[in-house]
Order: C-alpha cells, then structure tokens, then sequence
C-alpha cells in the first residue's frame, strides 16, 4: 500500500517537510504526492477522530443490515445509492454474506429516531425484503483507534 | 548498628549507579512528562511468538531447560546466524543461551578477564561493560570515540590504548547510545589491530537486525581470522521486541562456552524456558516481525534526525540502534543541565550523553522507540524549549 496513504491515514498531524524526512522524499514531491491524491479522489477529506464515547448527548449509531433482491443489470447499486443518500446513513457496504447483502450505519438522535428510519425508509425500499438492526453500546475501537480502556499507558520502567 | 559498609564488598561499593537513574527519578515524581528514554522497543512481542509461550505454558513445560538451552534453540540460533548474518556456530558446543544479553556480557567477561587485564571499551557504549570489568579485577581502558568519525572506532584509537596488558576489546556496535554502526570495511582495520596483539574480542550485537540503509549489519566473527577469537553475544530483546522475556545467547570458540558455561550453571542453572520456547518460534517465523519493526523505526529516524537539524541541534546521522544522540553544544549548557532543564521546563525526559562515557559530555541520547504521535509532540516540546532561550 501508499506508504504516504499509510502514514496520514492514522494521523495528519504531521506538516509536508516532515513527511518527506520520514519517507525519504522533498517536500514538493511529498505535496504534489498529496494533490494527485486529492485529485484523483483518493484522499476524500480530513476530519477529527472523536470518541463520542465520551461526549454527552452523543448521537445513537446502529448497524443496519439489509437483505436485497438484486436487479438485473445493476445488481445492489441501485438500492445502495438510495440508502447512502440519506444524511443519516454514515457508511454503506455490499458484504459477502449469506444473510445479508448492504450493511449501513447510521445515527440518529435517539433509538426511537433510528427505528422509524428503519421501518419507515428502509424496509419498505422495493427490493429490500429483510433487515436486521443492531444498536451500538460502547465502541471500543474506531478508525484504527482504541477508544476503550487505554487511558493510562502502561509504564515502562527499564531505563539503561 | 551494623556497619554495612564493612559487611559489603569494596568493588560493588565503589560501582557508581547508573547515570541514567536520576534522570528517571525525576520524571517519575512529575505528570505529564513524556520521555525518549527509554531503551526497549515500544512495540509488543509479535502475537504468533507470545502465542508458543503460553502454549508451551499450557503444556505444562514448567521444568528447567539444559543448561546450555534447549537444543531445538541452539539449533535454531545457529541457523538464524548463518542465514542473516553468514557465520556457522555449532549447536552442541558453541552456543550458551542465557538471560537476556547482559547475562552473556558478564558471563564473558569473567571467564575472559583476571586480575591485571586490560579491558578496552569504547564509549560512549551500554553502561554495563566498565563495572563487569572491575568486579572481574580487569582494569577498563576507556576509547573515546569522536562525533566526526561517525562515533566509529578506529584502528589507531585502538592501537593507540593497547599495552602488553590489553586482552579482551569491546565492540559495541551498532551502538547504543549513538547508533553508530562499523561497516565491513571498518572492522577489517580493527581485525589487524586484534591479531597484531593477540586480542580477545566481545562483539556485543544485541542492535544487529537494527540498521538503516542497504547494508546489513556486518558481525565480527564473519570477518577473516576473528571467528577463532571473538564472542558474539546478543539476544531477544530488541530484534523481537521481546525484552521482558529474558532471552539472549553468546557464540564463541568451544573452550571459551565451555568455561562461561560453568560460571551460567552455577549462577543461573538455564535461561526461561517459556521463553525459550517462544524463541524458537520467533527465530523460525519471525523474519518478517523484523523488517516490519526496522521499517518503522527508520521512518521515526528520519523524521527525528530532520527535525533536530531544522532546530539546530546537530545530529550525525544514526545509521542502527534506535536511538539519535544530538549535539546540545548549541546550547552553551553542560549534558545535565540541558536535560534537567528541559524536562523542569517542558517535561521531556531524555539522557545526557555522559553518562554513556566522559565523551558523551555535549550530547544527549533520544531514543525514537516511541509511536511517531509521541515522538511529534516531544519534538515539538523540544522545539518550545530551545525557543525560549
């Protein structure tokens, strides 16, 4: 994989010249690396990592997974393309699944909120013929981050 | 009242506590300090290794292991040698395995070292080799090495400590404190030295799989002539990441691992075996672990090495080890008050460099065994501190 991909795909705290020490490049190389990124729609923005864990009135995820009868032609992308374009729906996937064939997450301000997206905007899409919804209690893990119970590092006292 | 200083042994008395210590005592006492202290890999022994250790606990192998280590080990050792570092041990007389590297250093050093002889150590080096040698009765003959020769040993520094007294040299390289490394050609200078007068050599290879660029680590014992005369000793810890698990070994001449044996028998009766079962699974399929960590580690050199010379701490380049030992001269400071005031000021912990030697005087060690987010924030720590003066 992009070395580069690798690197600011776990943290873009780091300033171009700093890049290019750590991949051995110069830094114009390091920038016009990055646009051609962007360009081509591989680098598609960058956010903050939260762990909302621990923000109060955090908003209510769940995973929800669809069951689809595929169309000729097309297949699941057209039922995908309607789910992904609700605001609500963060993510969507076509799993290899003998249950399932779209897996999405969305979030909604209470489980109540979610369960009438489900009932009401989902499962009544044409070919989706069964769903099945899980709600997310803790997370533990996200973007390659441990959110959960890694607040005190372990010391590490042998110092020659 | 006892008086405990009558009770206890002049030579362990007179030892001084290592330098680093105090360092650690401080940072201990305050919050939110972030070292680059440290000298152990950050990262966890790889989970298939760990894996054999339990196994091997699960299996109830709780009974001691043949002195020398287990068999299946040496084996191993001896493969893993040949096939990385292209010098043939034998199994069954010319491997020791013992408890971490440090064990082997000793056990070295007094089978080598009587009252009288001359130890020569380079420095700055691991802080172990000087008080070794006073509890064995040898005499250590300190090499200063120079920051512009890459922190190398060279042959006439070496020629120039020698006596009719100088037996056994020190080779501690790829270095810690430095991360100097000795290329093929630089050890063939020091071969001729040694033979000349007929010294014993320990090669201290613990940083062996720890160096950056194309070549590879070059062991001594692969140099012409210096196998009949030279004890590899090296280990676990830092290729494997495994240094809570107490593992290293020597290689040497059979009449050498025979005497050091003896002394590991009676002090020690044999390494882990947990972990030496673990061992030899990290030795059959951990070759990969070692690319993987070495990559790592090298992207963590560059970027530290840049940002010191931006800051205008001088670095010479590091090319093993994992850690860089910047010029603080900038500074107008003294080792130690460059390093108590940045960790009062800005609470980064790092070592003075003296206390890897008198020559370290000037420079500081920073070890980069740490995730590059932590790495950046001391770096910026640093940067804040320098600023302020």
């Amino acid at each position: 994989m992009n070395k580069l991909l690798d690197i600011i795909s776990k943290n873009n705290d780091f300033t171009t010249a700093q890049l290019a020490a750590m991949l051995n490049k110069s830094e114009d190389e390091i920038k016009a690396q990055i646009k051609e990124l962007e360009d081509k729609g591989i680098i598609k923005g960058y956010k903050a990592v939260i762990d909302w864990n621990k923000v109060e009135d955090a908003d209510v995820t769940a995973i929800i997974e669809l069951k689809v009868t595929p169309k000729p032609e097309t297949g699941f992308d057209d039922t995908a393309k309607i789910v992904m374009s609700y605001e609500n729906v963060e993510s969507v996937y076509l799993a290899a699944s003998s249950r399932y064939d779209l897996i999405a997450t969305v979030k909604g301000k209470t489980i109540q909120e979610i369960a009438e997206f489900v009932s009401k905007r989902l499962s009544t899409l044409e070919n989706v013929i069964g769903t099945a919804t899980s709600f997310v209690l803790t997370q533990y893990k996200g973007d390659g981050i441990v959110f959960y119970g890694t607040d005190e590092e372990e010391q590490r006292s042998m110092i020659l | 009242m006892i008086d405990y200083s009558k009770m206890l042994n002049n030579k362990v008395q007179q030892l001084k506590p290592s330098g680093i210590r105090k360092f650690f005592d401080i940072a201990n006492e305050m919050d939110n300090v972030i070292s680059l202290s440290i000298g152990e890999p950050d990262f966890t022994t790889p989970w298939h290794v760990r894996q054999e250790g339990i196994e091997s606990l699960r299996k109830g192998h709780t009974w001691y292991s043949p002195n020398r280590g287990f068999l299946e080990l040496r084996k191993q050792i001896s493969n893993y040698y040949a096939r990385r570092f292209n010098v043939e041990y034998d199994p069954e007389e010319e491997i020791v395995v013992t408890v971490g590297g440090s064990e082997a250093i000793d056990l070295c050093i007094r089978a080598l070292v009587q009252e009288g002889d001359e130890v020569l150590i380079p420095q700055p080096s691991f802080v172990c080799y000087e008080p070794m040698t006073k509890m064995a009765d040898g005499t250590p003959v300190i090499i200063n090495t120079k920051a512009e020769n890459g922190f190398r040993l060279t042959a006439q520094e070496l020629e120039e400590k020698i006596t009719p007294k100088s037996k056994l040299l020190i080779l501690p390289f790829p270095n810690n404190p430095t991360g100097a490394v000795m290329r093929r050609e630089h050890l063939e200078e020091i071969a001729k030295v040694v033979e000349k007068h007929n010294l014993v050599v320990m090669s201290d290879e613990i940083y062996g799989e720890l160096t950056y660029g194309k070549e590879r680590h070059v062991s001594f014992a692969d140099i012409k002539g210096m196998k009949e005369r030279t004890v590899v000793v090296s280990g676990f810890s830092k290729a494997y990441a495994m240094t809570g698990w107490r593992l290293g070994y020597a290689l040497g001449p059979e009449p050498i691992i025979s005497q050091m044996l003896k002394l590991h028998q009676y002090a020690i009766m044999s390494a882990p075996t947990t972990a030496q079962n673990a061992a030899i699974e990290a030795l059959k399929h951990g070759d990969s672990d070692i690319e993987r960590m070495r990559e790592e580690y090298d992207m963590r050199r560059r970027l530290i090495v840049d940002e010191f010379c931006r800051m205008g701490l001088t670095c010479f380049e590091p090319e093993g080890a994992f850690y860089v030992f910047p010029s603080i001269k900038i500074s107008g400071m003294s080792s130690e008050e460059f390093c108590e005031k940045l960790i009062y000021s800005q609470r980064v912990a790092i070592v003075p460099g003296h206390a890897f030697g008198d020559c370290g005087e000037g420079f500081a060690r920073v070890s980069y065994s740490y995730s590059l987010k932590h790495i950046q924030e001391a770096l910026e720590r640093i940067e804040r501190f320098l600023n302020e003066r």
